[in-house]
């Protein structure tokens, strides 16, 4: 089949050629772009316009969706931009050959799955207006993976649109609005589709998809290229505007899992930052430079967001600085802005993705920075969302001033949880504790700044387990919380207040708190309806079932699955090479946290034999100051049992530090890595389930060719309704496949960052920890010399 | 009463034990004296055996008066190049290191002797400091302390009723301080083993962080990688400055408190011997008393040795607790002076590492 052959092989040319473009000086690459994109539009351009002019939008033309392009757009059209691929890849074959290829074509398509809109573009051409129409609307509106269904249908031509129809349920009304908006746009001069062109070309340059990039370079440019339509500017705007919605959507979309999977491909780094950037920054150009335009897509993307500047602002939420830095790009009018602008985005993947470019990696932060705090000023004209985006920008800015700007600053500034005030309710065996989680904020979507709720420790499990069914199929790292401990808990409970318990208490209450943080500082988790039910409301169902994660039984249950994913990896044949390496590197570094943890544990226990053996030595040398009748000696020696005392407390302190700032912290780690672990089982399955698809819809082909040898063409229909069934399917799994890859490519990116991070700043933590205790006891000394010099 | 006509020919107070060489399960000990008359030294090497023949001859010097009331050095326990758990426990701080903590206690000991107005005379002394041959060997132990039954007699005698006022308060006293410091040098030991532990623990976190140091390019794990290898740095001076803590505990403090519980133990053994001599004078006394006119001259006569004896004793046991008294509290004060010094020291040390490794820490771009 030609989806498999084409897809699998990742085409080195192109990730070289990308890699080529990164290397290049930045401002030149970016020119040779624009260059480019000029070029390939430019003749285009003109015999659109006058195409678009004679095409009377019959129907209403859905918003400029681009809607009307795939309308406008003849067979004829499809094939071109086949041709137009070439100019890109000269030598796709699909180009030579029409209409058979094309099918086949789309169907690749199709299983890329952020080329779902691209596809429904094409596919449409063969049919009426408002088919289109509707299906387009549908998909601004639900940009969901459902789509696919439409567009693989469509490949048979217009009998199977149906299927389309019936997947983009939501025409109404948007369509016929959006319609004249379009007209509107359509009606603009040519120098905004050339804009807009130009911005296209920038966006697939930026996204240099090795792989699968193939498919949407083609489809996007094909879009924008064909001859026929002006039109098919349009369409290939509304491409762009699509990824851009669906990139601020990215948590619900499907596409948009797609559109981040392809940079990952080639860049390994921060994909879904950069991409966000970078089509954010090509719809800033859009609104700003053609103000029809602006509009039309303003439109359209409200059935996402209001404007966009909604969606953007969104997305600066969800991704924070990175995405900020490309919010502003939205607001200058200028193209060389917004050039900068998608600029620093790819800066920002190069210096999260491979170091294959030579950049160092602090300029292109101060740039980056500088540029940062250009923006601000020239946003001051800025859409009607700029109000809240400058706010957070400008919060970000002060922030990138102090602390250099990182991401999870932001996040903490935007807010801190507190657990605090554990206490015991119940007696006996039923009692449990119970912890107020405070949490400060400046997040708008929490009603208040500050709140406080009660939450018993199952409440906690509760939350994980629901967090972790929903967000853990689709490869988040969700991160767990401090195991049940069955031992720890029944002290507590026998209410022996011993300090063994309370060390229990005070571990498991600062682990519940960084467990809350990590939750929070996650930018999907923050946005589950759940953590923000856990966090605000003041009853909450009581979490049943969480027995499955108690005791050392939690972690065993990660063990296990983690031998399964090693296990099924084998199975697998891994066609990502960072796939391989990361589970090797998770692997060996569960394993390496672990024996530190050990390590640092027997360390602690050493101090507080330490601390209570100074103790001991304290009471004896008192005891040998008092029976001494030498009053200098005496003297001396009493002074020596206080200081021991004082050394003591230091040496107890000493021990909690470096609990608390490595057991603790590694001990998370080792549970994080299982979480961790765990996303890449997850990614596993989805992979098992593609396959199993595929191979299902291999014998669902068998049979037909059985049956069309053996004549039998009632049959055959039925069969070919079930390959049609099973292909979507597949194109569903792989889609999903891929998402879950993308995701889980950027949650271990962000994982390794905050590791770094994190670890950073307990190790500053600890040592300011120590010095202090050192001063003190150089003061401890201090006082004491003089008194053991006097004894003479 | 015989003259003893033999005095040192080497300074007391600078003899070394340089070296300790392990040969099978003996640990022999080399010891340097410089000669009184020039610039010549004396190099023996002696044995465990040595040392103990040596001692017995200064107990056993029958002829000197008030020998009994002599605080003698206390020589430690038998070391052996292996020792077993039970002989290291007996010599508490002495077993840890390699021995330099022992050679110093063994050097300490021949200096105390040397040092003694009546014990150096002992030619034992001499021949131990420069023959070339060691002088224990053949001669099996022999007038061997019975320790075992010294102990049951002295739980015995303990509480006996002292003549004298001073002699009372100072085994009062002795009883208490010996209980005491013998406590403190566990506890201290505790202490210096836990430091140890610690150490050894730092060392090891070390070691591994350094396996956590992962490949790759990625600024992300780079900035992982180096804050591993930082902190790794960091422990390891964690390690240092516990090392140097616990060794300044231990060549200070340790040997003091070390020194100190055995010294009181060797006051406790001579204040027991005049104790002894006590009983036997007033049993003399009263058999001198009761006897029967036949043997009353016998009795008589036994009764002023005793006296004499026990005089002898009392002189020379008063002179000894005097000079006991002195030396300790001065040695205690060296030592403590000593010890604060030198943790002092290392704390500063180790706070201006740690402050520098702060800053470079903080110095990691973020």
């Amino acid at each position: 089949m030609a989806t498999s052959s084409e897809r699998s092989p990742p085409p080195f040319p192109d990730s070289e050629d990308h890699d080529v473009l990164d290397s290049e000086e930045v401002g030149g690459r970016d020119s040779d772009e624009d260059d480019v994109g000029d070029e390939l539009f430019t003749s285009a351009v003109n015999s659109p316009l006058t195409e678009h002019g004679s095409t009377p939008s019959p129907a209403s033309q859905p918003s400029d969706v681009s809607m009307k392009p795939p309308r406008d757009i003849m067979d004829d059209p499809l094939i071109e931009p086949l041709s137009s691929q070439t100019e890109n890849k000269p030598t796709s074959e699909d180009a030579s050959e029409p209409s058979d290829d094309f099918v086949d074509l789309t169907g690749n398509i199709t299983d890329s799955p952020g080329d779902a809109a691209t596809d429904a573009t094409e596919i449409p051409l063969d049919e009426p207006a408002d088919d289109f129409v509707d299906l387009f609307g549908g998909e601004a509106e639900a940009p969901r993976g459902k789509v696919v269904v439409a567009d693989v249908t469509i490949e048979t031509a217009a009998h199977k649109r149906e299927a389309a129809d019936d997947v983009t349920d939501p025409p109404g009304d948007r369509k016929t609005g959006s319609n004249d908006e379009e007209q509107e746009a359509k009606e603009t001069s040519t120098d905004s589709i050339i804009d807009l062109s130009d911005d296209l070309p920038a966006g697939d340059s930026q996204q240099p998809p090795p792989a699968r990039d193939r498919f949407v370079d083609p489809l996007v440019n094909l879009l924008s290229d064909s001859p026929a339509a002006a039109d098919a500017k349009i369409p290939s705007r509304a491409t762009v505007d699509l990824f851009e919605d669906e990139g601020s959507d990215f948590f619900a979309d499907p596409r948009q899992h797609k559109s981040a999977h392809q940079p990952q491909k080639s860049l390994f780094g921060e994909p879904d930052e950069d991409l966000f950037g970078e089509p954010l920054g090509a719809a800033s150009k859009k609104p700003v430079s053609k103000e029809p335009r602006g509009k039309p897509v303003a439109t359209k993307a409200g059935s996402n967001v209001s404007n966009t500047g909604g969606p953007l602002q969104e997305a600066a939420d969800l991704f924070s600085e990175e995405a900020v830095t490309a919010v502003p790009g939205i607001k200058n009018a200028s193209t060389v802005n917004s050039k900068t602008n998608g600029v620093h985005s790819e800066e920002e993947t190069d210096i999260f993705a491979e170091a294959t470019v030579e950049l160092s990696l602090d300029s292109p932060r101060d740039e980056r920075r500088k540029d940062v705090s250009a923006k601000p000023s020239a946003s001051a004209s800025a859409l009607s969302a700029a109000a809240s985006l400058a706010k957070s920008q400008s919060a970000s800015l002060e922030e990138l001033d102090e602390e250099g700007g990182e991401e999870e600053q932001e996040d903490e500034f935007e807010i801190s949880i507190s657990v605090k005030d554990p206490e015991k309710i119940g007696d006996g065996m039923n009692a449990y504790m119970a912890y107020k989680v405070t949490t400060q904020t400046q997040l708008a979507m929490f009603r208040n700044k500050t709140f406080t709720v009660r939450r018993r420790f199952s409440d906690f499990l509760g939350l994980y387990e629901k967090l972790s069914e929903k967000h853990g199929p689709n490869g988040f790292i969700v991160p767990p919380p401090p195991e049940k401990s069955i031992l720890g808990m029944t002290k507590v409970k026998v209410g022996k207040e011993d300090s063994s318990s309370a060390d229990f208490v005070e571990r498991r209450r600062a682990a519940l708190e960084r467990y809350l943080q990590r939750v929070v500082n996650h930018p999907s988790l923050l946005q589950d309806p759940d953590v923000r039910e856990f966090l605000e409301r003041e009853e909450l169902p009581r979490a049943v079932g969480t027995q499955a994660l108690s005791g050392a039984g939690f972690l065993k249950m990660i063990n296990k699955a983690t031998d399964a994913v090693s296990k099924m990896t084998i199975k697998m044949n891994e066609s990502d090479v960072w796939f391989e390496e990361k589970l090797q590197e998770v692997e060996s570094a569960d394993q390496q946290f672990r024996k530190l943890h050990t390590l640092v544990e027997s360390l602690v226990v050493h101090r507080k034999e330490l601390s209570l053996n100074t103790a001991s030595f304290a009471k004896s040398t008192a005891m040998l100051g008092s029976a001494e009748d030498n009053t200098a000696l005496s003297r001396a020696l009493s002074q020596l049992a206080e200081v021991e005392d004082k050394m003591e407390q230091l040496h107890q302190e000493q021990a909690a530090n470096d609990t608390f700032s490595f057991a603790e912290l590694i001990a998370d780690y080792v549970r994080l890595l299982g979480a961790v672990r765990g996303s890449f089982d997850h990614r596993m399955k989805a992979w098992q389930r593609w396959q199993d698809a595929q191979a299902a819809l291999q014998k669902k082909r068998e049979t037909e060719a059985k049956l069309l040898w053996a004549n039998k063409p009632d049959k055959l229909q039925l069969a070919k309704e079930e390959i049609a069934e099973w292909e979507v399917k597949v194109t569903q799994y792989e889609r999903d496949f891929d998402k879950v890859s993308a995701t889980v490519r950027k949650e271990v990116n962000r994982f390794d960052k905050e590791k770094a991070k994190n670890f950073k700043r307990e190790i500053i933590n600890y040592l300011e920890c120590h010095l202090q205790s050192q001063q003190q006891l150089i003061k401890y000394w201090e006082a004491f010399l003089p008194e053991a010099k006097a004894i003479a | 009463m015989m003259v003893m006509t033999s005095t040192l020919s080497v300074h007391g107070h600078n003899i070394k034990v340089t070296e300790v060489l392990k040969d099978g399960d003996t640990l022999t000990f080399l010891i340097v004296s410089q000669k009184l008359s020039g610039t010549g030294e004396h190099h023996v090497d002696r044995t465990y055996d040595d040392f103990e023949w040596l001692q017995q001859l200064l107990f056993s010097q029958e002829d000197e008066p008030g020998i009994q009331g002599v605080i003698f050095p206390s020589l430690p326990a038998k070391a052996s190049a292996n020792p077993s758990a039970k002989v290291m426990k007996q010599l508490g701080f002495l077993g840890l290191g390699e021995w330099q903590l022992y050679c110093k206690v063994l050097e300490r000991y021949l200096r105390q002797v040397a040092a003694h107005s009546i014990l150096s005379k002992n030619k034992a002394v001499e021949i131990f400091l420069t023959s070339s041959e060691p002088p224990g060997r053949q001669r099996a132990r022999k007038n061997l302390f019975n320790r075992l039954s010294q102990a049951v007699e002295e739980r015995r005698k303990e509480g006996y009723k002292d003549v004298d006022e001073f002699f009372q308060t100072e085994r009062n006293h002795n009883l208490v301080l010996t209980c005491y410091a013998k406590t403190a040098a566990e506890r201290f030991l505790d202490v210096v083993q836990s430091e140890q532990k610690i150490a050894v623990a730092c060392a090891h976190f070390s070691a591994s962080l350094h396996l956590c140091v992962e490949p790759g390019e990625d600024p992300d794990k780079q900035a992982f990688s180096k804050a591993c290898v930082q902190l790794s740095e960091v422990f390891d001076s964690i390690k240092k400055n516990m090392t140097s803590v616990a060794e300044n505990d231990m060549n200070t403090l340790g040997l003091g408190l070390d020194l100190e519980s055995r010294c009181q133990e060797a006051e406790k053994e001579m204040l027991f011997r005049r104790t002894c001599k006590l009983v036997e004078l007033e049993a003399a006394r009263r058999n001198a008393e009761k006897a029967k006119p036949l043997k009353k001259a016998a009795m008589e006569e036994a009764k002023k040795t005793a006296e004499i004896e026990f005089n002898d004793i009392c002189v020379v046991a008063k002179q000894e607790v005097h000079r006991f008294r002195a030396a300790r509290v001065k040695m205690l004060q060296h030592t403590l002076v000593q010890w604060c010094e030198k943790q002092l020291l290392t704390a500063k040390e180790s706070a201006d590492q740690f402050n520098q490794q702060l800053q470079a820490f903080r110095g990691i771009a973020p």
